[in-house]
């Protein structure tokens, strides 16, 4: 199998308990891998959470710690996905002085060019929300930290993957049981 | 959100509803779990808890350890000779943190425990309260599951599903965290034996092909060798497996926690694999061609250097928990599900075979290994005691049939390598996590767990001295537990290495003990104190016809070494005489 370092995106449907992410969060840290972004939201099942969690280790690693997840009793299933398996999304959020916008008028071209889209503006400040590739945020976060950014906040991964994965059936044939 | 997933109920289960408290809903399941006996140590925060317990004391017996460690001992060493789940009880902050050794340990030895800990009031959560702890987050790492409860109403569902959890598939600990509001608050009970959790699938389906499949490979094997562990026992899969062994003629080596599922005097029984394990079942691993793992995890331990092991061999790995497989050895055929009904799938698919010549390959390597080690460690002729003729003398007087408890160290590895076990669960020993400590306690849980058996706890004079308060529960609860301190004055496996790879220098490894017979004597518990060979066959007979409690303590060699030995990070084929 390979040895090789890659990006993997790990998803975990779970129950929503107490304690889960303390959990999870556990195996990691235990095996010394560094979490590279971490989102964890409601499912498309009522009742059951996602997690999504990226990180950078060898596909050997990433299927034993799939099986460390699984064993988790509120674990209904784990997964791990390439890049090229899942569509995947980055959120980045800029506040910047709202004079910049009259007074640089390059800046508008940039919100233009980059598919921004301007949150609120108000006399002192607006904030850009721009939804991507980490590429694509990094890029706009270049261009627009010559003008000055008063803050910046970039979310984790979401994704969805390519494939099915069939949690509301074995949801199904556990109530059948 | 729903706390648990907890579905239908057990025909077996108490359905009328009563009102009644938190803390008297917590005995109440309990009892209708089938706990009879409990160890624990109370304190502020479990006192309502206590209260119940004096009230049921006729229906549940408290066992009153002398420190929380112990009562997580004792429960896991109840645990391990009877197959049912242990529970342990304690109070918040220290008390809960004390039990946590013992659940580490029952974590990685795959040990069904219940642990109830008391907690500040849910108001106090968070504020540091006095005698606070976070032991939800302490003992994540380290349970199978765990929660916290801090509604009344919550206690009989999540008892029912910690004690499900607790038993189910790969057994484990659970820690069942219950605030001082919960235990006085008041619900509508009901007891609801859980039968499933949605999340959780215990045991895996057996896959049919899987079992053809590693058919196949034994079958056309010709030097097939199987290693099981503890999973043949937690299976209760004794029966099966010697069916396998003795249909297919396949030399069986066992793990530290497999001991015992297979009678020692089993002619197919060839030893223990792992760092001090016999010579011919470590060096053959690496010659054998198809290596049936059968319930058991390739240790550290087990395996040496996981590059030059068993590399020439197709691996066949009978197992309950999917993350197992594949974890430090390749399987080229894994069959996941509980041992027995993969066992006795496999069987009727097995050829008969006797592998004569193979099987003579063990043969002659253990004429080696009884040349080298096994004969001066059982039929010395130097002056001074060797553990190994104790444990020789304990199986004479024993027949066999006792229950060792052993702790951790040197005295640990000879009483599983000579202790002769007719019977499966008969050895109790702190394997994955090698606490020292264990054995006293656990031998405590062991013998009140099962009392018509003979309980011999075999324990070094440091790890003796890591839980000793615990002669005080075996005196007030009157538990005829054997002890044997095997005395060599020194922490005997550190020195071992010590000598071995740090030259000798024998840092913080000489022990200048107490008088342990005083000691014994101090909470009324007969003994005696042995230095010289023709005392030892009187001295072990004594302690075996003892009806009550006894401590031997044997003084044996100092400076005596456990071989063979795998050095660490080495190969299995490098094993070491001497």
């Amino acid at each position: 199998m390979n040895e090789e370092i890659k990006t993997f995106t790990i998803s975990i449907y779970t129950e929503n308990n107490i304690g889960l992410l303390n959990r999870i969060s556990a195996i990691f840290q235990r095996r010394h891998i560094n979490i590279e972004s971490l989102t964890t939201s409601q499912s498309e099942i009522e009742g059951v959470n996602r997690f999504v969690i990226v990180v950078n280790i060898t596909e050997p690693q990433a299927k034993k710690i799939i099986g460390q997840f699984q064993k988790q009793i509120e674990v209904i299933r784990a997964y791990y996905h390439t890049d090229e398996e899942t569509i995947f999304q980055e959120s980045g959020m800029f506040k910047i002085k709202s004079d910049l916008l009259f007074n640089e008028p390059q800046i508008q071209n940039i919100i233009k060019e980059s598919n921004a889209r301007i949150v609120t503006v108000n006399k002192e400040f607006f904030v850009l929300e721009k939804s991507g590739r980490r590429n694509e945020i990094e890029s706009l976060r270049r261009d627009l930290n010559i003008f000055g950014i008063m803050q910046f906040v970039r979310s984790g991964r979401i994704s969805v993957t390519k494939e099915e994965m069939k949690i509301t059936e074995m949801l199904l044939a556990f109530n059948n049981q | 959100m729903k706390e648990t997933q907890t579905i239908e109920t057990s025909k077996a289960s108490v359905s009328k509803t009563e009102r009644i408290t938190g803390s008297e809903a917590i005995i109440k399941c309990l009892i209708a779990e089938g706990v009879d006996i409990l160890y624990g140590y109370p304190g502020g925060a479990i006192m309502p808890v206590y209260d119940e317990l004096y009230k049921y004391r006729h229906d549940i017996h408290h066992v009153l350890t002398r420190h929380e460690q112990g009562a997580a001992h004792a429960a896991q060493g109840f645990a391990r000779i009877s197959g049912r789940v242990g529970v342990a009880i304690a109070t918040s902050g220290p008390g809960a943190t004390n039990l946590i050794t013992g659940i580490a340990d029952a974590q990685i030895d795959s040990t069904p425990l219940v642990c109830i800990t008391g907690q500040v009031p849910s108001n106090l959560l968070g504020t540091d309260a006095f005698q606070e702890t976070d032991i939800i987050g302490i003992s994540t790492p380290v349970t199978k599951w765990n929660h916290q409860v801090t509604d009344a109403s919550e206690i009989p569902e999540v008892l029912a599903k910690a004690f499900y959890i607790a038993k189910s598939g790969r057994p484990g600990p659970v820690l069942i965290d219950i605030t001082k509001d919960a235990q006085f608050g008041e619900l509508d009970f009901k007891y609801e034996k859980c039968i499933g959790v949605r999340s959780y699938n215990p045991v895996p389906k057996i896959e049919i092909n899987d079992v053809k499949a590693a058919a196949k490979l034994i079958n056309a094997a010709k030097k097939p060798m199987i290693v099981w562990g503890q999973g043949v026992i937690l299976g209760k899969a004794e029966e099966a497996l010697k069916a396998v062994v003795e249909k297919a003629g396949i030399p069986a080596a066992w793990t530290i926690m497999g001991a015992s599922a297979l009678p020692t005097s089993h002619p197919l029984n060839i030893g223990m694999v792992g760092m001090h394990g016999n010579y011919a079942p470590n060096k053959l691993t690496n010659e054998c061609d198809v290596l049936i793992a059968i319930g058991m995890r390739f240790d550290d331990r087990v395996t040496g250097d996981l590059n030059t092991y068993a590399k020439q061999a197709k691996v066949v790995h009978f197992e309950i928990d999917p993350a197992e497989v594949n974890k430090n050895v390749h399987a080229d055929v894994a069959v996941l599900g509980n041992s027995k009904d993969s066992l006795e799938a496999l069987l009727p698919l097995l050829n008969e075979n006797s592998h004569k010549a193979w099987h003579q390959e063990f043969k002659d390597l253990y004429a080696i290994e009884f040349e080298k080690v096994i004969k001066d460690d059982l039929h010395p002729t130097k002056e001074g005691l060797t553990m190994g003729e104790v444990l020789k003398e304990i199986n004479i007087q024993s027949e066999g049939d006792a229950a060792i408890v052993s702790d951790v160290g040197q005295h640990q590895m000879i009483a599983c390598r000579y202790s002769e076990f007719n019977k499966t669960k008969s050895n109790i020993t702190s394997g994955g996590l090698g606490t020292m400590g264990f054995a006293l306690p656990a031998a405590i849980g062991a013998k009140m767990a099962a009392p018509e058996r003979e309980v011999v706890a075999i324990i070094g004079d440091g790890g003796f001295q890591m839980n000793i308060q615990e002669l005080g529960t075996i005196f007030q609860q009157k538990v005829p537990v054997k002890i044997v301190v095997l005395n060599n004055e020194f922490l005997g496996m550190v020195r071992q290495w010590q000598q071995l790879f740090f030259d000798k220098r024998y840092a913080s490894t000489e022990m200048t003990n107490p008088d342990f017979i005083t000691i014994a004597k101090g909470y009324y518990i007969a003994g005696k104190r042995i230095a010289k060979r023709d005392q030892l066959a009187d001295a072990v007979k004594e302690m075996i016809a003892s009806k009550e409690s006894y401590l031997l303590e044997v003084c044996v060699e100092k400076e005596d070494n456990v071989f063979p030995m795998i050095p660490s990070g080495a190969s299995v084929s490098d094993i070491r005489l001497s």
